[in-house]
This record gives structure tokens, C-alpha cells and sequence, in this order.
């Protein structure tokens, strides 16, 4: 088949025409069938890790992601069969046992339509962090992060080439590191805030803001901010 | 606040000399840290960084990613308990808190001299010399408090199998004399194959009907031709013994005693595909199989088996010998390529597969090591008498790792059709003290359980494939009326939640969750809904992982839980 050709496939029932390079995701945007997503975002390089977006396919042994999955010929999709939905309501349970998503409205939505329990797996580890406030410009909360990895992807290779952030740990333990876990202003970062606009929870959140939302008036913000400069002049 | 030791010159010559190298030597050169000073000092990790042009952050991601390498000072022996179920049966537990009461601290804390740090750890590949210990860089087996401190020599597998055609030489010559190995017909399999062009000795593999032995059972010759019609060089050929399936001890002792085998396998492989240059990638807790390799790599090119103009033929080939640093998902394939690479080793999304774009993203073919010595073999022998091995549906001898509680643990090479039965009672003697059989666990923690009444499974590819099971690895783990399989189920649990990457949410997030239901089952503490829960997250795990890491960790403990309900049965009745 030509490249330039269009793919025939069909999604929950329906045939559609796709363009050639559009993962089974586009396919399905292009005709206004949703399919949710977590970890994905248009400015970072899509690596398949929530699978959230997973979608049955006939004849294929697993469920596919399919923001990554390419939409080919002949492809049978189902987005909402009782597997799908099994495995994403699943998926959510299990990470609002370990998260706090409560400050993510995207991710509420998804715990409704797909009916998943916060409190279905009792007596969970939760990912606990305590807030990190070591820079003027924003503060992080880790026990909100999702390990969607766009942070990351953002300080290195897709946006700003900064490379001061990493994945530390392992498995269920995994987090967001610096170098040694330096405080932020002694690593690469240049506060681009780049890495903020990616975050889908409130796990990176402008400094301002979080205090604003924790009730702080704004003079008393400025106050706090004069402050912490003096402090710091007489530190150095 | 910890101050740093002063930049080590050892750690200076090593980088000079990897100078130019780049983050290919980064795992490497953070092992020799961790050797020089028992942890990787921040001022090592930055010298790293900057000689080798790693982002400092990712520098820590990878230490903070391996078991073996740390940040923070360590005791100068680490020793390492192996608490997976086939030591876990034979009193690991014990001898762990002994060990700790002797020492006079808890696990993972320095004595006060600073001398020992006890750890538990995943399979060690001891198996069947249970419980299995890593002291420093010596093995123990059947530990016990007098023998960590004192060892006994490196403990050695038997080998069984009538006749014997993988393992042929070990145990019987010299691994490191290739004068004993040529007599015994080693690398008559790579004269007959360089003297055929390399499509032919594809063509042999693929009617040899070989498939991997590594867990996956993908066809080899397929493989090599996917891997051959790339057009894109260089390509690479990659060994895989990272082997660390909890009950397998095959690879390690394939390596031990015959490793000039294995790199025969590779000269042959990377000769009909068309590769240059080769890696041996040897999980970071086999020391001995690691120093018998870096040997035989030197004698083998020192004798000309290795470099220019291999036996005179215009053929080279050079292999790069690769240390894990204690990471079991590096045995997945594209995850041991990330980890060559120096980075985290997380798996990548399949397709593409590693023969399109592996190793450096070139084209590349990885196989097992047992798989490799196949290939040796095959040419030995050829297609046609290998083909009269085994059965028809599973060609060639297979090694199986027998142990747990039988009267004769150790490897048993099969080259015929034979039952889980036979292999346990008439193979490796039967159950240790007359005791019956409760439970065996095929393929290693990947496979699943058989009950007492599952035994006459056929020990083929077709013969497990219909009883729903796999072969895996070829661990078979026996438990006798004695064990409480709840103990095992939650030792199982804490291994996929130990040893997942954390990539995916599945898998990352699942193994957790897994894990924290077996804790509740051992403690007699289960909830109503608890076997739902995990019946949601298994099949999650399956469905929708990554790897086949989170497509397999819960297959164990749903096929107990199908066997044996009344294990997970809620505590004080009924099950929602």
C-alpha cells in the first residue's frame, strides 16, 4: 500500500478513513469518539505508560495502547468493551489508593464515568511526600504526582534541555528526583516552568498560587517572598 | 550530612581510559565507584558525569534504579539472603533474622564497625543449594550463620541427564581449557557453520525447529531472519544472562562449566546475521560466572576464536563481556538494551522489535544463554540428529532447574518427551522424606502453579500449552505438604512489587496492590472482596502492561488461587 493512501478501520462498529501516521487515538478523536487519557500530552514524547487509553482490538491477545498504537488496515476497535473498562476503572482504583488526585479535575471525571472507588483497595501504601518549597518560584508535592513522566520529557529532550530532573526509585516507589536530591536552585533548572505547564495534577504548582490557595492573602505573599530574600542575602 | 571521600585515582584511570566512550560506560564506571568505596560518592557520580556527558540528574536515576549501586555509604560486605520461594521453603527466613540477631542489626543496617549490612534479595540462581547466600562476592550455598562467615568453596550444580548433550563438558573438563573443550567436539559447530554462507546456517537453526529458552519460546531461526534481511549496520548480537527467574540456575551453570560453549553460540549467531560485534550481558550477582567469562573472552581471543579472521575464515567478531547492577527486568530484552546503553532499565514499547531496532537502535538478535548452546550444538551435530531430540513439537534437549523438595535438586537435561511426574519422581528422586506433594510452580515466579493432580503434564511446548501452563525458563520448584503456600504466595507478591521498573501504571501501580493482599492473607487477615480485587488486578496486569514483566505477576497467584480457593477465602468466613 502506497503511503500516502488512507486507512480504512473501524471503531466501535464504525468504518473510518484515517491518515496515514495517526495512531488508533487520532483515529478516534477524528470522529469525535473519546478515549481517556493520563500521561499523554501533545508536548511530550507519548511513551505509553498510564494505558489508560487502552482498546480491544479483534484478534489481538492484549488490550493496545492507543496513543501509540498505529491505526493500520482492516483494524476491528472496540474502545469501551467490558475488558477496556475493567482494566481502566482498575487502573484509576489503583491509583487514587496511592495518590492524591483530589486537586486533578481531569482525573475526578474519569473516577466517575468509569465508576471507580477511591477507597477500593483498603489499607493501601500511599506515595506520602512532604511538600518541597526550596525555590521562589514553585513549590513541589509529590504525594499528587502520577508518574506521568511529562516533567521529566519537558527538562530534558522535548522542550528545554535542561536535563535537572529524573525518575528515582523503583516499581511502586518510583518519584521524581534531582541530582542527590538537591534543592532545585542548586541544580540545572533555569525555572522555565515548563515542567509546571505539563503537570496534569497540582504535584508542580506556581509558588503564588499555592499560597494563594492555602489562603494566604497577597500582601502577605509579598511579605513572605521579602522575607525569604533576606534570609537568604544574609545565608550567602 | 555525609562528606565525601576524596576522588579516587583508581576511578580517574578507569575513566580515562573509557574517555570518548559516553553513557555506553556509565553503569560500568558507577560499579567500579561502588567497588572502590562500597557506595557511589556524589563527587564519583559528578567525575562520571562530566567525563562521560551524562545529565547529572539521570546519573542518580540509574543509581537509585539498581539494586547493587548506592548513594548513601554502605557497610563494606553486603550480604545478600535470597527470600524467593525456593530458599524461602528451606528456611531463608530463619536464617535471616539469626543473622541479624548475631550481627546485631536490622535488615539493611550497618554493623556498628561497619563491616556487614545484611540484605534480602531475589533468586541468586542458588536454588538448589537453598537457603542461597551473596557474601561480598562469594556464594554460599546451604547457608547457615558458621558458613556466611566461613564459606565452603563455590557450590556447584549437579548436572543430570542421560545421555547429555547441552552439558556435555560441564563438570567434566576444564572450563577454561580450550584444548580439553575442542577434544570433546566443541567448536566443531562454528567450523561446520562458517564454512556454509550465513544464509545457510540461518536455514539450519530454522529446521532445527530451536525456540528460545529464555521464557518467551520464540523461534530462533526466525529471529536470526528477521535480523539478517535488515539493511541497516551495524548489527549487533547480544547474549541474555541476566538470568534471574526466581528457581532457574541453568544459565549459571551452563556458564561455569562450559562457557566457551556460549561464546561458540555467538560466533555463529553474529556470523549468520551478520554482526560485528557482540555484548555478554551477565546479571550483576553472578561474580563467578562473570570472572570464568571475562577469561574465556581472553583466551578465546588470544587463541584467535575471537577477533580478525575467525579459523581463517574472513569473518570477525569481538564481544563486550556486560555487568547487571540487580534489576530482574533487565532480563526483558529491550530493557537489558537500556541498561548497555547506561540508562534506567525500563522496557520499551513493542514494536519496534529488537531485530529492526535494538541495541543502539540497530538492528540486533539477543538470545538465552541455554538457547546459544543449542545453536553450538545444532552444528555439532546437525539439524537432522538434533531434530530426533526432544519431541516433535519442542526439538532438542531442554534444561530443566529442579529444586525445592526433592531428593536430587539440580539441573536435568531432557532430550525426550517426559511427564511433571516423571521428571520429579524418577528424574530427581522424588520428594525429600516420603513427604506428598502439595504444589509445584512451573516457568519460575513468571509461571504458574501445578497441583497434585496436574503432574501427568507433558514437559513439551504442546503438552504445557494445552494444560494452560508454560515452560518458561524451565524452573521447577516443588513444595512438599509442609509448606504453607501462603508464605510462598506472599513471597511471590513482594518479588514483582520489588522488581517492577515502574514504568507502566499496571504493572507499577498492581504489583503494589498485589502484594499488600498476600500480606493480608498471610496474616490470616483477609478481606471480604479481597480475591475479586485480585482477580481485577491480575487481570489488569495481563491485559494492559507494558512488559511482560506486569503481563505475567500475577499469573502464579491467580492459578493458586483456582487451585486452592480456600487460601484466599475471607478470614472468618465467606468471600464477597
Amino acid at each position: 500500500m502506497a503511503k500516502s493512501e488512507s486507512i480504512n478501520l473501524t471503531i466501535n462498529g464504525k468504518k473510518i478513513t484515517a491518515d496515514p501516521g495517526m495512531t488508533i487515538l487520532d483515529a478516534a478523536r477524528s470522529v469525535g469518539i473519546d478515549i481517556p487519557v493520563i500521561c499523554l500530552h501533545e508536548a511530550t514524547t507519548p511513551e505509553g505508560i498510564c494505558r489508560q487509553c487502552v482498546v480491544e482490538v479483534d484478534g489481538w491477545s492484549r488490550l493496545a495502547p492507543a496513543c501509540i498504537t498505529p491505526a493500520a488496515e482492516d483494524l476491528d476497535v472496540e474502545t469501551n468493551s467490558e475488558r477496556v473498562v475493567r482494566a481502566r476503572r482498575t487502573i484509576l482504583e489503583m491509583l487514587g489508593a496511592s495518590v492524591d488526585i483530589s486537586q486533578s479535575p481531569e482525573l475526578k471525571r474519569q473516577m466517575e464515568k468509569y465508576q471507580a472507588d477511591s477507597e477500593r483497595f483498603p489499607g493501601a501504601k500511599k506515595r506520602d511526600h512532604k511538600v518541597l518549597d526550596d525555590n521562589p518560584f514553585y513549590v513541589r508535592d509529590y504525594s499528587q504526582c502520577v508518574l506521568c513522566w511529562r516533567c521529566v520529557q519537558a527538562c530534558a529532550d522535548d522542550l528545554q534541555y535542561t536535563y535537572a530532573l529524573d525518575l528515582g526509585g523503583r516499581g511502586h516507589d518510583s518519584q521524581i528526583i534531582t541530582f542527590y536530591d538537591f534543592p532545585l536552585p542548586e541544580t540545572t533548572c533555569v525555572f522555565c516552568g515548563n515542567c509546571i505547564a505539563v503537570c496534569p495534577t497540582k504535584a508542580l504548582q506556581d509558588k503564588t498560587e499555592y499560597l494563594v490557595e492555602k489562603g494566604f492573602q497577597h500582601n502577605e505573599i509579598r511579605a513572605r517572598r521579602r522575607q525569604e530574600r533576606q534570609e537568604k542575602r544574609r545565608g550567602s | 550530612m555525609v562528606f565525601d571521600p576524596p576522588l579516587s585515582s583508581r576511578l580517574i584511570d578507569f575513566l580515562r581510559t573509557h574517555q570518548g566512550c559516553g553513557r555506553e560506560m556509565l553503569l560500568p564506571a558507577l560499579l567500579e565507584a561502588q567497588k572502590i568505596h562500597d557506595y557511589i560518592p556524589q563527587n564519583s557520580a559528578a567525575e562520571i558525569g562530566a567525563v562521560l556527558s551524562v545529565p547529572l540528574a539521570e546519573i542518580y536515576g540509574v543509581i537509585e534504579f539498581y539494586s547493587m549501586l548506592s548513594s548513601q555509604p554502605r557497610a563494606e560486605t553486603v550480604i545478600r539472603i535470597c527470600t524467593t520461594p525456593s530458599c524461602a521453603s528451606q528456611g531463608s527466613g530463619e536464617l535471616v533474622a539469626q543473622l541479624c540477631q548475631h550481627l546485631g542489626v536490622d535488615i539493611g543496617e550497618s554493623t556498628v564497625d561497619g563491616r556487614y549490612v545484611v540484605e534480602e534479595v531475589e533468586c541468586l540462581g542458588l536454588c538448589d543449594h537453598a537457603p542461597g547466600v551473596l557474601v561480598g562476592r562469594e556464594m554460599v550455598g546451604e547457608a547457615t550463620l558458621e558458613k556466611i562467615f566461613e564459606p565452603e568453596g563455590h557450590p556447584r550444580s549437579e548436572i543430570y541427564g542421560d545421555p547429555r548433550w547441552l552439558t556435555l563438558r560441564s563438570g567434566v573438563i576444564d572450563p577454561l581449557s580450550t584444548k580439553e573443550f575442542q577434544e570433546m567436539g566443541g567448536f566443531d559447530g562454528l567450523r561446520a557453520a562458517l564454512n556454509c554462507p550465513p544464509e545457510e546456517v540461518i536455514e539450519g537453526v530454522t529446521r532445527s525447529g530451536l525456540t528460545g529458552r529464555g521464557g518467551a519460546g520464540f523461534p530462533t531461526g526466525l529471529k536470526w531472519q528477521s535480523c539478517a534481511e535488515e539493511e541497516n549496520h551495524p548489527k549487533y548480537l547480544v547474549c541474555n544472562e541476566d538470568e534471574s527467574e526466581p528457581g532457574t540456575f541453568k544459565d549459571r551453570a551452563l556458564i561455569e562449566g562450559d562457557p566457551f560453549t556460549i561464546i561458540e553460540g555467538m560466533i555463529i549467531a553474529a556470523y549468520a546475521v551478520g554482526a560485528a560485534k557482540g555484548y555478554l550481558y551477565i546479571r550483576g550477582e553472578y561474580t563467578r560466572s562473570h570472572q570464568v567469562l571475562r577469561e574465556a573472552l581472553q583466551i578465546a581471543a588470544e587463541e584467535g576464536f575471537l577477533g580478525e579472521d575467525i579459523l581463517g575464515s574472513d569473518f570477525s567478531f569481538e564481544i563486550e563481556l556486560r555487568s547487571g547492577a540487580g534489576a530482574y527486568i533487565c532480563g526483558e530484552e529491550t530493557a537489558l538494551f537500556e541498561s548497555i546503553e547506561g540508562k534506567r532499565g525500563f522496557p520499551r514499547v513493542k514494536p519496534p522489535f529488537p531485530t529492526t531496532q535494538g541495541l543502539f537502535g540497530q538492528p540486533t538478535v539477543i538470545n538465552n544463554v541455554e538457547t546459544l548452546a543449542n545453536v553450538s550444538l545444532i552444528f555439532k551435530i546437525g539439524a537432522d540428529q538434533y531434530l530426533s531430540l526432544g519431541s516433535e513439537d519442542s526439538p532438542g534437549p531442554r534444561l530443566f532447574s529442579v529444586s525445592g523438595d526433592v531428593v536430587k535438586p539440580g539441573i536435568y537435561e531432557i532430550s525426550r518427551p517426559l511427564t511433571l511426574r516423571e521428571l520429579i519422581f524418577e528424574q530427581a528422586g522424588g520428594v525429600r522424606d516420603d513427604k506428598e506433594i502439595k504444589a509445584v510452580l512451573l516457568g519460575g515466579a513468571a509461571g504458574k502453579f501445578v497441583g497434585p493432580d496436574g503432574l501427568d503434564v507433558l514437559l513439551t511446548n504442546r503438552g504445557v500449552q494445552e494444560a494452560g501452563l508454560s515452560l518458561g525458563s524451565g524452573a521447577v520448584v516443588v513444595f512438599d505438604e509442609e509448606v504453607d503456600l501462603k508464605f510462598v504466595l506472599h513471597g511471590l507478591g513482594h518479588f514483582f512489587a520489588h522488581e517492577s521498573c515502574g514504568k507502566c501504571y499496571p504493572c507499577q501501580l498492581g504489583t503494589q496492590r498485589q502484594a499488600e493482599i498476600l500480606d493480608r492473607i498471610l496474616r490470616n487477615q483477609t478481606l471480604p472482596g479481597d480475591l475479586q480485587r485480585l482477580e481485577d488486578v491480575g487481570a489488569t496486569m495481563t491485559d494492559a502492561s507494558l512488559c511482560g514483566l506486569g503481563q505475567t505477576a500475577s499469573l502464579a497467584v491467580l492459578s493458586a488461587a483456582q487451585l486452592w480457593p480456600e487460601i484466599f477465602a475471607a478470614h472468618g468466613g465467606g468471600d464477597g
